[in-house]
């Protein structure tokens, strides 16, 4: 009996290849997909340290400016980067926002509604939205990509149509008054930390308006709520079973159904996440401009989408990290506003974005190939 | 009270007008390793799939320890301890050794409606089932896609037993494998049948089955040539039952008749 388990046995039948290199810690920080947006900001910082440091972007009014944008793009680039994780896209974000805005402002102003019952429809919405998107991608079969191209233009054109039906305008108005008291609107109207600003105008450290009162005022809501997300979407891939479920998903759907996971589950899931990320874009925007237009958030699905790829995702999905998402967002932001403070004409934003999304995707896709070609 | 761990008396499956399957009869014992050969088309595919619970049969009865089951989705199949490995192993190379051991059933910890992945204990579990059949896993965290194809099959399978496979069906395990990873995936499977498995070992590849078989069904066109014992058939034998033996054979005449000229 001993000498038959002998015969079979496999040990050390792998690790006498001796062409196996050791890795080292520093490849194994590597290949994590957030590395590439980190190094991007910690760069952007310092480009702008230099070129911008004496201006006042770096005033703490400045900051809070640009860090407000990033936040905004945040919130839906790290619901865009996890659907991407699970192997899906969704191009009708932007859409989604125009159609959340005008889902808050019509019932609020035409129809007498409490603006919280408003926000809650609106986000009721968009959970059916996301539903529809998932369940049409997981039923058919189709790419995502055609699916929600379609959900882009039929969302939008609602939006318009509907808006245009019911007010006569494409935008809607007169929201400002209606925060106050609401039960619900300050989650997404309220800067907070307001007595550190007070305190850091108080002893002279930030910059003061003529009546004394400092000009960044708090944290923006975006910041807070992007903070957040950013946290517990991160929490989410890292520590739980759904967060390794998104992961085989977009990896391989096949593979991962015939194992348990519940692969449509996880995929119709996250377009209600990206849907209901549009929202709450749209909640706070809408809340702090007053008014909702129809046209608002055209285009921003694909800069969420540059965000997460700018972040680590790989188009192909099963890779990818929202804290990545975060950074790729915070460059964009930053980009976005600084160049306001260099000399540089501000049309080339666009130049930066593009040219930055393709280093990001060769990047990216090295990145891949280490991890899946090196037997 | 038979002493068969599972049986699978006279399956049939049609589609349509097709006779996918006609009367296959295989019964396994506890430790025994069952060989299916077959031709391309010969019908394997879909016998697995009629194992693993994809396909309901149209005709005979499937027995597990003793009770006569149906199985109605993959996921029934597998809660009787039946575990098949694909040939694509289900594994997904950019995730994890880990993630990937523990993939639609992680192992959980904390408090209810808080409980997480227990990423300590998965990674504990999976270096220690991979260390037991020799592959070093240096680090549990490291990507699937960096193992070798055989490393891959054996996790695949050390996957199945894990979490509780009685009857293991394998795939075509060793065909996309060169020959030294094909004999470390042969013995690993040899291995685990000496640890009390059932196994049916799907293949085209005489010489993979021959050596680790206890016995061998070979199928032809949807229909079962007949189950033996190894004693009672050679390897030479059984490649000739297989469709391809007789091609082959023909085959060599024929090249042997097109060298002619050239030798004489």
């Amino acid at each position: 009996m001993s000498t038959k388990s002998k015969s079979i046995e496999t040990k050390s039948d792998f690790n006498q290849d001796e062409r196996l290199k050791k890795i080292s810690k520093l490849r194994l920080l590597l290949n994590r997909p957030e590395l590439g947006a980190l190094g991007g900001a910690i760069l952007v910082f310092i480009f702008f340290g230099i070129v911008a440091g004496d201006t006042g972007m770096f005033s703490a009014y400045g900051v809070l400016n640009f860090l407000d944008v990033s936040a905004n793009l945040g919130i839906i680039a790290i619901a865009a980067a996890m659907l991407m994780i699970g192997g899906e896209f969704d191009l009708s974000i932007g859409s989604m926002i125009g159609f959340a805005g005008i889902c808050i402002a019509i019932p609020a102003i035409y129809w007498g509604w409490p603006l919280w019952m408003s926000i809650i429809f609106a986000f009721s919405m968009a959970v059916l939205v996301g539903y529809f998107n998932g369940i049409l991608v997981v039923r058919t079969g189709l790419p995502s990509f055609i699916v929600t191209l379609a959900m882009l233009f039929i969302l939008r054109g609602a939006t318009l149509a509907i808006t245009r039906l019911i007010t006569g305008r494409t935008q809607v108005p007169g929201l400002r008054v209606l925060i106050e008291d609401d039960p619900l609107a300050w989650i997404f109207a309220t800067d907070t930390f307001k007595w550190v600003f007070t305190w850091l105008g108080s002893m002279n450290l930030i910059a003061l308006r003529t009546d004394g009162t400092p000009l960044a005022t708090g944290i923006p809501p975006s910041v807070i709520w992007f903070i957040v997300l950013a946290i517990i979407t991160t929490w989410i891939l890292m520590k739980t079973r759904y967060g390794n479920w998104i992961f085989a998903s977009g990896g391989d759907k096949n593979g991962a159904n015939n194992v348990g996971v519940p692969v449509g589950r996880v995929k119709i899931s996250l377009f209600i996440g990206t849907a209901v990320a549009a929202t709450i874009f749209a909640t706070i925007q809408v809340l702090d401009a007053g008014s909702a237009d129809t046209m608002r958030g055209t285009l921003k699905e694909l800069e969420a989408i540059a965000a997460a790829v700018v972040g680590g995702c790989l188009l192909t999905g099963g890779y990818g990290s929202a804290i990545g998402a975060a950074f790729g967002a915070l460059i964009f932001g930053t980009v976005s506003m600084g160049i306001f403070y260099t000399d540089v004409d501000t049309d080339w934003f666009k130049v930066f974005l593009g040219a930055m999304m393709l280093i990001a995707v060769i990047f990216n896709n090295y990145i891949r190939r280490k991890v899946t070609e090196s037997k | 009270m038979s002493d068969y761990l599972v049986q699978f008396n006279n399956i049939s499956k049609f589609f349509g007008k097709v006779i996918a399957l006609k009367d296959v009869t295989m019964k396994l014992k506890k430790g025994e390793i069952m060989c299916l050969l077959g031709d391309n088309g010969a019908g394997k595919s879909t016998l697995i799939k009629t194992l693993a619970g994809v396909h309901r049969p149209d005709e005979g009865e499937i027995i597990v320890e003793g009770k006569k089951t149906i199985f109605d989705s993959p996921k029934d199949a597998l809660d009787m301890g039946i575990a098949t490995v694909y040939q694509d192993l289900a594994l997904v190379s950019l995730m994890s050794v880990t993630r990937n051991f523990f993939m639609g059933r992680e192992p959980m910890k904390g408090p209810p409606f808080f409980k997480t992945f227990d990423i300590e204990k998965a990674n504990k579990i999976a270096a220690e089932r991979m260390g037991q059949i020799g592959i070093d896993v240096r680090d549990p965290s490291q990507a699937v896609g960096t193992m070798s194809g055989g490393e891959r099959q054996c996790l695949a399978i050390s996957r199945a037993i894990y979490f509780g496979a009685k009857v293991l069906v394998l795939d075509e395990p060793t065909s996309a494998l060169g020959v030294h990873q094909a004999s470390v995936v042969l013995k690993y499977i040899v291995k685990a049948a000496s640890q009390g498995l059932a196994v049916i070992l799907i293949t085209h590849n005489v010489h993979h089955a021959y050596p680790v078989g206890n016995s061998f069904t070979v199928l032809n066109r949807g229909k079962s040539l007949g189950t033996y014992e190894k004693k009672n058939i050679s390897r030479e034998k059984l490649l000739s039952m297989m469709a391809g033996g007789e091609e082959l054979n023909k085959l060599e005449v024929e090249l042997q008749e097109m060298n002619r000229p050239s030798t004489n």
